[in-house]
């Protein structure tokens, strides 16, 4: 497949963007990660997954601390972001969060314009400095998340009012119109068609040219078909973690075996 | 998994064209349940119209008032005797020598339209006059001196009997048993009305004059109450809107969980649930006795009514602001947005609808409020309209219930009319800021 040759050819293998260590996430007295270690490789994909109710959320809300928003919630260990620890006390979670931007498992697009939904990260941010700027920010975010076509003629409708596929993609589209450095991307397909779905991998695999992906998926052949590093976890371990190639032909740990093959999960 | 040696002749539970028991037990269940909330409505729709019909029926005539139509010789020997036109001198001259001159009209308005008046005295005929038509006339002249020396066609005030007797209130019995009123007055002004002199008409001055006394109901108005009213109704939006919007958004956005945010919670819903009574006594001891802020003065009613008001504003604010989901915040963050614009961008507006709705359930409570104004003095009996703002905040004023309370505590059949007039404008009042209310929500309101 054409990811895998460039991952092979063009891009450097060490440039580690976001290094996790001895991450532990309480929910009061849930333990819902356990001592994750995980390496997030710049400008390649990285895919987590494992069984529902296993921590891919939770662990990826880690990572651009949006766990701070639960009071109950308790994160422990090291997350570097380029080397910044990004718990510690100086930084500022909304700066990190513009670089290391969000797809949510449940589509939550604002009530209101299509435009205004995509055009919020570049207003608040001021990274255009004319309206004709800001509308090229929309048109090629919505372009990239294979949702222009769709609503080119309704801008101005709202985001609301689409289907739920679609909600996804205008949501991708925010997301990327920000230009974050990470973009993290928590079942992102679940709610769109096949076709749908190979636009959005299609979009993945242009943004890993620019920046990390971390992506959540459930489906096997995605993690396979656009991910180049791939996590598995299992009751909030890591079990598993290496290249996908690795882990999908040559799993070392029995867990991750049965339930690539389905047996459990 | 069906037996396949037993395959069911029909459908287990019968067919689906007859509703098995428990099916029709549900629905008969929910035909009463509905039955039921239709009764409640009925009730609750009743119960209003009895109210409405009934203030509407006993409060209309107020806007309509009597008049009597007379041309009246404003006498130069009466009103200027020195003829120097001086302000001060005509000053001099009261009521009583403008009195004498409405008489005077009067008789001779009768005595030219032919008019046979049986057994009336001279002061039986001018105490159909109300008392405040001498004052009327007697401003026209100081306003204008000119005037003295010719003829002028006046609108003066009947009394409150006959006016009565104009819109049915007063009959021949009650007048024969009524030491107000006698028969012969009564005859006296059919007659006056077949010659046109003596009428009913819109009275916009109910709207507009103050309060008169307990003797002259017929020109007692509601212009201080309204715009004492409406300073405070000021005073409250421009402080309970701010504070209360601002203290929800701390409380549910902001502030940590913990005992003390947890006492302040317990204790606004405790606030809202004090008497208003109690608010006017702390209203009392802090802002006349402690701060020395003027008696019977708005700003004072309209700081009781805010604190009053407060509680009762924040406790739906906050459900409002509470009631957004929390995936529209999740989403906001998400993007880079910091906590003060995920508030104001996105949370505020989405809960602005529910936040309207209790500010203007809390302005309509505190508009129709009237135990509390007693206590800081809103009771008093004033003449003199306030200044305009934001200087007539501090002069007395009246309120629009304590007015109306204030009349129904009088003698006069007279002004348990005004009274019921008195309620239609402040349920007129709070229709407006209703429909305001529905207008600005309109606007707001999203899907999501
Ligand atoms: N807000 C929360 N408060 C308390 N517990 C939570 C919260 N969110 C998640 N958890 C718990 O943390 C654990 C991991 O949840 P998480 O949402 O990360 O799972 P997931 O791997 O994303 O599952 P799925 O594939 O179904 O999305 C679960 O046991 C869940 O009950
Ligand atoms: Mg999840």
């Amino acid at each position: 497949m054409n990811d895998m040759s460039r991952t092979e050819t063009g891009v450097n293998l060490t440039d580690i963007k976001i290094a996790a260590r001895k991450v532990q996430v309480h929910y009061g007295a849930n333990h819902a990660i356990k001592d994750v270690d995980v390496d997030i490789n710049d400008r390649m994909v990285t895919a987590f997954i494992g069984p529902s109710g296993c921590g891919k959320s939770t662990f990826l809300r880690c990572l651009n601390r949006m766990n701070d928003t639960i009071p109950v919630c308790r994160v422990e260990g090291e997350i570097r972001l380029d080397g910044d620890d990004i718990y510690d006390r100086r930084v500022d979670p909304v700066q990190l969060r513009a670089k290391v931007g969000m797809v949510f498992q449940k589509p939550n697009p604002f009530p209101k314009s299509i435009y205004d939904n995509v055009a919020y990260g570049p207003r608040i941010h001021g990274l255009t400095r004319s309206r004709a700027e800001l509308d090229e920010v929309v048109e090629t975010s919505l372009r990239r998340a294979a949702l222009w076509g769709e609503v080119k003629d309704r801008l101005a409708a709202p985001g609301t009012g689409l289907s739920g596929g679609q909600q996804q993609r205008l949501c991708i589209a925010r997301a990327v119109a920000t230009s974050p450095e990470v973009l993290l991307m928590d079942e992102p397909c679940s709610a769109l068609d096949p076709i749908a779905t190979a636009q959005v991998e299609e979009l993945i695999d242009e943004l890993r040219s620019r920046f990390a992906v971390v992506i959540v998926t459930h489906s096997m052949q995605q993690a396979a078909r656009v991910s180049q590093n791939t996590a598995f976890f299992h009751l909030g371990n890591l079990v598993e973690f290496g290249e996908t190639s690795q882990v999908f032909t040559n799993p070392k740990d029995p867990r991750t075996e049965s339930y690539i093959t389905g047996r459990i999960g | 998994m069906t037996d396949a040696a037993f395959p069911p002749a029909r459908p287990r539970g019968g067919s689906l064209l007859e509703p098995d028991a428990r099916t029709l037990r549900r629905n008969a269940a929910e035909a009463r349940f509905r039955l039921y909330g239709v009764t409640a409505i009925a009730i609750a729709m009743i119960a209003l119209m009895i109210l409405l019909i009934s203030i509407l029926s006993h409060g209309t005539s107020a806007f309509r008032q009597t008049f009597l139509h007379l041309p009246i010789a404003l006498d130069e020997a009466v009103l200027d005797p020195s003829g120097t036109r001086d302000p001060a001198a005509l000053r001099k001259v009261t009521t009583i020598g403008y009195g004498r001159l409405i008489d005077r009209a009067l008789g001779e308005a009768i005595a030219a339209s032919g008019i046979t008046v049986e057994g009336l005295g001279k002061s039986d005929i001018s105490r159909m006059v109300s008392r405040q038509a001498a004052a009327t006339v007697r401003s026209a002249v100081l306003a204008d001196p000119a005037l003295i020396g010719t003829t002028q066609e006046f609108r003066i005030l009947a009394s409150s009997r006959i006016d009565g007797y104009m819109k049915g209130r007063v009959t021949q019995d009650s007048a024969a048993r009524d030491s107000n009123v006698s028969p012969a007055q009564l005859h006296l002004a059919d007659a006056l009305r077949a010659q046109g002199l003596l009428g009913t008409s819109f009275n916009w001055r109910f709207i507009t004059d103050p309060d008169a006394s307990e003797l002259r109901p017929e020109a007692a108005g509601l212009g201080i109450a309204i715009l004492g009213s409406a300073y405070m109704m000021i005073v409250v939006l421009a402080l309970s809107l701010p504070i209360g919007v601002a203290a929800s958004i701390y409380l549910e956005e902001f502030a940590p969980r913990n005992r003390f945010t947890d006492l302040i919670e317990v204790n606004i819903s405790n606030l809202a649930a004090v008497p208003s009574i109690v608010f006017g006594i702390l209203g009392l001891a802090i802002f006349i006795n402690f701060a020395g802020l003027p008696q019977s003065a708005p700003v004072v009613g309209g700081l009781v009514l805010t604190l009053m008001t407060l509680p009762r504003i924040i406790i739906p604010a906050r459900a409002a602001i509470k009631a957004v989901p929390p995936s529209i915040r999740d989403a906001a963050l998400g993007v880079g947005a910091s906590k003060m614009q995920t508030v104001f961008h996105h949370v505020l507006p989405l809960a602005t609808p529910g936040i309207l709705t209790g500010l203007i359930i809390g302005l309509g409570q505190a508009l129709g409020e009237t135990a509390p104004l007693l206590l800081i003095g809103m009771v008093a009996f004033v003449r003199d309209y306030p200044e305009g703002l934001p200087g007539g905040l501090f002069d007395p004023a009246s309120a629009l219930p304590v007015q109306i309370y204030n009349w129904t505590q009088r003698a006069d059949p007279a002004f348990a009319e005004r009274a019921s007039g008195a309620i239609i404008v402040l349920l007129i009042f709070l229709l407006a800021m209703n429909a305001a209310a529905i207008v600005v929500r309109r606007r707001f309101e999203r899907r999501w």
